[in-house]
């Protein structure tokens, strides 16, 4: 076998990102570019999991079993993103505990949407609607994204979002041609949501520390600014229909850029709750750490098990083949 | 305390009609094949995505090294002639 010099994989890492091939697990990647998608990729998941909190918060209060049937259903799906996204995480060698214990510890953040409250039934809808509609639009281009776990996994997840966008706008329309008080509530839920769901998109292009790495590496495929304009144009109409305002009066359709205007965003309030200063940035640690500390008997009860009964996993072990002493088997082992 | 990263990964294969293979879903841990069955059903086919599955411990799959990636393949490299396209064929024969 000929010796691979660092220089050819350094040439062969760049020609497949610039043939928009996939990088695979085991393909050799520069550390920046590992520890940039590591870092991307647990924010991603921490954030579908603590995003799970606000709606499940409304669960036993749903009006009707339907909704009550349908926000379980989504709860459910982000906790299943979260863990399609853990294991894209893995298999650049991160394991999960370590990046729990990230997140637990405040060393690595989740989205600072999640750390606003969920007063009413409404932001239910509001949330699904557009939290989970500026989800879509910023993840829609990462299932191209430049790493094939990462990118797999995203197919799966935009996949499953569009139900809970949609679930989402029925609400907040029933509750817009509802009673006064009603659509009240929808438009109330309207004017908390719109301005953070605006700052999911990340600081402007000017001031975003990682964006023009990450483009030249393909792991993202468009501007922060970019996708903001595309989700306000997408939104403009959708309101509309709903009958509610959005809640900028500077908002209005520019006819020479063929898209939409609108006013400045409080980047201040984005720094305060980035930092910790959000209405319930504690509040959703405290209830993280909780839950997985009262679930450690489930695992251990699981592992105890395992260990009284399983033959498999002795054979498996047993059997390990010695590919698997010089793989990084963390997952997509045959990738 | 028991940590989850000592259950062992699985790699989750889904068969998503009849008469099609199975295919990689995706990976995930478990304690054991039963559980890990569960959870692959769980997680990957809440959706009706699947009518069977296959949990396989990542630690069984022997994997080809992308470092030789290109003499691991070569031998096909220079035999076009495995490829009907190869040959050819005067117009208007058909069948063939
Ligand atoms: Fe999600
Ligand atoms: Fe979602």
């Amino acid at each position: 076998m000929e010796t691979v010099t660092a220089q050819d994989r350094t040439t062969a890492f760049d020609a497949a990102v610039a043939a928009d091939e996939r990088i695979e697990p085991r393909d050799w990647m520069p550390d920046a570019y590992r520890a940039t998608l590591v870092r991307q990729i647990a924010q991603h998941a921490h954030s579908e999991i603590i995003g799970m909190q606000p709606e499940a918060n409304w669960i036993t209060r749903a009006p009707s079993l339907r909704r009550k049937a349908i926000l379980i259903a989504k709860v459910q799906d982000e906790a299943g993103h979260g863990l399609y996204l853990y294991s894209a995480a893995e298999t650049l060698g991160t394991g999960r505990d370590e990046l729990l214990d990230k997140l637990h510890s405040g060393r690595q953040k989740y989205s600072s949407i999640f750390n606003y409250p969920t007063l009413t039934w409404a932001d239910v809808g509001a949330i699904g609607w557009l939290v989970d509609g500026a989800a879509i639009t910023n993840q829609v281009p990462l299932c191209r994204c430049s790493y094939g776990p990462y990118a797999r996994a995203m197919v799966r997840i935009c996949k499953e979002e569009s139900f809970h966008q949609r679930q989402g706008y029925e609400s907040l329309l029933a509750l817009s041609r509802g009673t006064p008080e009603q659509h009240e509530m929808a438009q109330d839920a309207v004017n908390r949501w719109w301005w953070p769901s605006l700052m999911m998109f990340g600081p402007p292009d000017d001031e975003s520390a990682h964006s023009a790495q990450s483009m030249a590496w393909k792991i993202k495929r468009h501007s922060n600014d970019e996708l903001r304009q595309r989700f306000v144009d997408i939104c403009v109409p959708q309101a509309e229909t709903l009958g509610l305002t959005l809640p900028d009066p500077e908002l209005k359709w520019n006819e020479d850029r063929g898209h939409h205007d609108f006013g400045p965003i409080d980047w201040t309030e984005f720094r305060e709750v980035l930092k910790g200063n959000g209405p319930c940035n504690e509040q959703r640690i405290t209830q993280r750490k909780r839950a997985h500390d009262e679930g450690a008997w489930v695992r251990e009860a699981a592992a105890a098990y395992a260990a009284k009964h399983d033959t498999a996993r002795h054979t498996a072990q047993a059997g390990a083949a010695p590919a698997a002493a010089t793989a990084p088997l963390h997952g997509e082992a045959t990738a | 305390m028991t940590e989850s990263t000592d259950w062992p990964l699985w790699e989750v294969f889904v068969r998503s009609r009849r008469g099609l293979s199975h295919t990689h879903a995706g990976s995930l841990h478990a304690p054991d094949a039963e559980m890990a069955l569960r959870n692959a059903r769980d997680l990957y086919t809440r959706r009706n995505e699947g009518v069977s599955l296959w949990v396989v411990p990542s630690a069984a799959i022997t994997a080809s090294s992308p470092d030789e990636k290109d003499s691991f393949f070569e031998p096909a490299g220079d035999k076009p002639y495995r490829h009907p396209t190869f040959y050819e064929i005067p117009e208007g024969v058909k069948h063939l």
